[in-house]
């Protein structure tokens, strides 16, 4: 992939940073700390391989994406906006009462939302259900889900994570945000899912270990998975919870708080430094 | 049809008959040959999907494939489907609104032996408590057949509750008319009404004749649709007949008798006693004996009517 293409990928993902962090302080309320962490990804999904139209958010034959760990709508609102699904301003209405941009994924408020998640581990299922929706009918759309590496806890997501491999669901690719962090604190000490590779493996699932701030690794990932024939693949991201903002990465504290106004404007400040340096490269 | 089905019989020859004419996709969670879902595996074998036993991945499941324009239906016993599986019913499925008819077989007490752990006797009530879910109880085997039709037309979640006992058969599929949110009328009366669900329909039919016996006219009203509820017929009953008698297989802290006791207290007030399980637990033994121990006979709804009438 060129160098400039990763550069403005890059540069997608921290606009994607930016318009999170305005939701979360605007509502003063949501979750930043998984929703920075994943932001190259969304970028890249939603910018370089997914085959959607924002103008088209219903079209029956487009790719779908379900945010698995719903609590990161703020991530994924933000995502669609920048990509044109609506308003990058209607991302400061987030979770207020006149908004169509609830707290969790709505799909029947949000244009391009797949699937309404936000009780963890129900998400991954939906997905599946597409992904075999699809099988059914002949289509080759694909699905993407993300999960929090907390949500692995859900006993749920291991009945999924039997049933995808069972059907062959080889057009589901899942991404666990492997941040270590969960709302109690770091996920070895609350319940540990590790090693989370190997029981995907069990499972019986084509995986990938890679990084999740690393855009060509990401691509190249969801290449392998797309080549991956009669199995689906779990990419196991390594991230930064808060990643981007100095103050919020590796922070438990910031999954589920709200910046104050200094400290967004620091934040904010911190995005617009890295977006800056990136266009003199 | 023969003069007794349990109306999981029929749900199972429902599918298989309109797997025909409608596109749908049927799930199970390794109970196909009790809840008859095998009736349509056998047929349409691409079009069903064995989810092993894992009722909350079911669910949600279901709501990924019906996401993409599937009608799908999945099924499991009453207690799994309605209880263990709940919250995935309420997020993925009706939060949403997407197109999930939840076939749940072996509710109530008939379950017989299994017991217990397996008598599910709240279901009508978690599911009715749900925003966008309609829930339906047929009370025979062509109701059963006809709910599955009128389910595969709606647009949303449907809970269709079916028995494992086999049950009289009282509808004549030809001539019936079936309406989703529409009681049926079974027989006319001016001293007290009876408002019946499912296997205690015919029950309130033999209640009918007993009353009968001893000077009171009885209405029967079966009510299919639990919710939504027919308001008018059973506002128009209380006005009417002036005292009101609901009987069904169900604890009746959140069922039949509270929905009808809700419509009363907001229309038309009047005297109503529930005939139901008196929130207690099942227990193993034969149907018919169950069913005898809990109350659940034309006797008792009689002796409840009587009562009702007094106390107007």
């Amino acid at each position: 992939m060129e160098q400039s293409r990763i550069r403005e990928l890059t540069r997608i993902a921290y606009e994607i940073r930016k318009d999170t962090l305005t939701a979360v302080y605007s509502a003063q309320s949501g979750h930043p700390g998984g929703s920075l962490s994943i932001a190259e990804l969304m970028a890249v999904l939603y910018f370089e391989v997914m085959n959607v139209d924002p103008k088209a958010p219903k079209n029956p034959d487009r790719d779908r994406f379900v945010m698995s760990k719903g609590h990161c709508a703020p991530a994924l609102y933000a995502t669609l906006a920048n990509r044109g699904y609506f308003p990058r301003e209607d991302c400061a209405t987030f979770r207020q009462a006149d908004s169509y941009l609830q707290g969790h994924p709505d799909m029947k408020g949000v244009p391009g939302v797949d699937m309404s998640t936000g009780s963890l581990g129900q998400g991954v299922c939906a997905a599946n259900g597409m992904a075999l929706a699809a099988k059914l009918d002949g289509k080759d759309y694909r699905v993407y889900s993300v999960l929090g590496d907390g949500e692995l806890e859900e006993g749920q997501v291991w009945e999924a994570a039997m049933f995808a491999p069972h059907y062959k669901l080889d057009n589901h690719t899942i991404f666990v945000d492997f941040n270590g962090l969960q709302i109690d604190g770091p996920i070895t000490e609350v319940m540990s899912p590790l090693p989370i590779d190997e029981k995907f493996r069990a499972f019986g699932w084509h995986v990938i270990v890679t990084d999740a701030h690393d855009i060509q690794k990401l691509v190249d990932a969801i290449a392998e998975a797309k080549a991956t024939k009669g199995k689906p693949t779990a990419v196991i991201m390594k991230s930064t919870k808060g990643k981007g903002v100095s103050f919020m990465e590796n922070e438990a504290g910031w999954h589920g708080a709200a910046p104050k106004k200094e400290q967004y404007e620091q934040a904010m400040a911190e995005l617009d430094a890295a977006i800056a340096e990136l266009e003199v490269c | 049809m023969a003069d007794k089905m349990a109306t999981r019989e029929a749900y199972g020859l429902a599918l298989a008959e309109f797997g025909e004419t409608y596109d749908i996709v049927v799930l199970d969670a390794d109970l196909s040959k009790s809840t008859k879902t095998d009736t349509f595996k056998k047929k349409f074998p691409d079009r069903f999907i064995n989810m092993g036993i894992a009722e909350a991945n079911m669910m949600s499941t279901a709501a990924g494939l019906a996401s993409c324009g599937k009608t799908v239906f999945a099924s499991s016993f009453a207690m799994f489907a309605a209880g263990r599986a709940f919250e995935q019913v309420r997020n993925s499925i009706c939060y949403p609104n997407l197109n999930v008819k939840i076939g749940a077989t072996h509710a109530g007490i008939s379950v017989g032996e299994d017991g217990a752990s397996h008598q599910c006797i709240e279901d009508i009530s978690l599911m009715r408590t749900i925003p966008n879910m309609t829930v339906v109880s047929p009370a025979d085997a062509t109701e059963a057949i006809l709910a599955v039709e009128a389910a595969i037309k709606h647009q949303g979640p449907v809970y269709l509750r079916f028995g494992r006992l086999a049950v009289p058969v009282l509808f004549d599929r030809a001539t019936y008319q079936f309406e989703l949110g529409k009681g049926v009328q079974l027989a006319d009366g001016k001293d007290v009404t009876l408002v019946a669900t499912g296997l205690m329909v015919p029950e309130a039919l033999a209640a009918r004749e007993l009353l009968k016996a001893e000077g009171i006219d009885a209405r029967v009203i079966n009510i299919h649709t639990i919710k939504p509820i027919d308001r008018d017929m059973i506002a128009k009953a209380a006005a009417e007949t002036g005292a009101l008698v609901t009987a069904e297989e169900h604890n009746v802290i959140g069922g039949l008798g509270s929905a009808v006791a809700e419509v009363l207290c907001e229309t038309h007030p009047a005297p109503l006693l529930r005939v139901g399980i008196q929130d207690k637990f099942g227990k193993s033994g034969k149907p018919a004996a169950l069913l005898e121990e809990y109350g659940l006979t034309a006797a008792n709804i009689a002796e409840q009517a009587k009562r009702a009438v007094q106390m107007k």
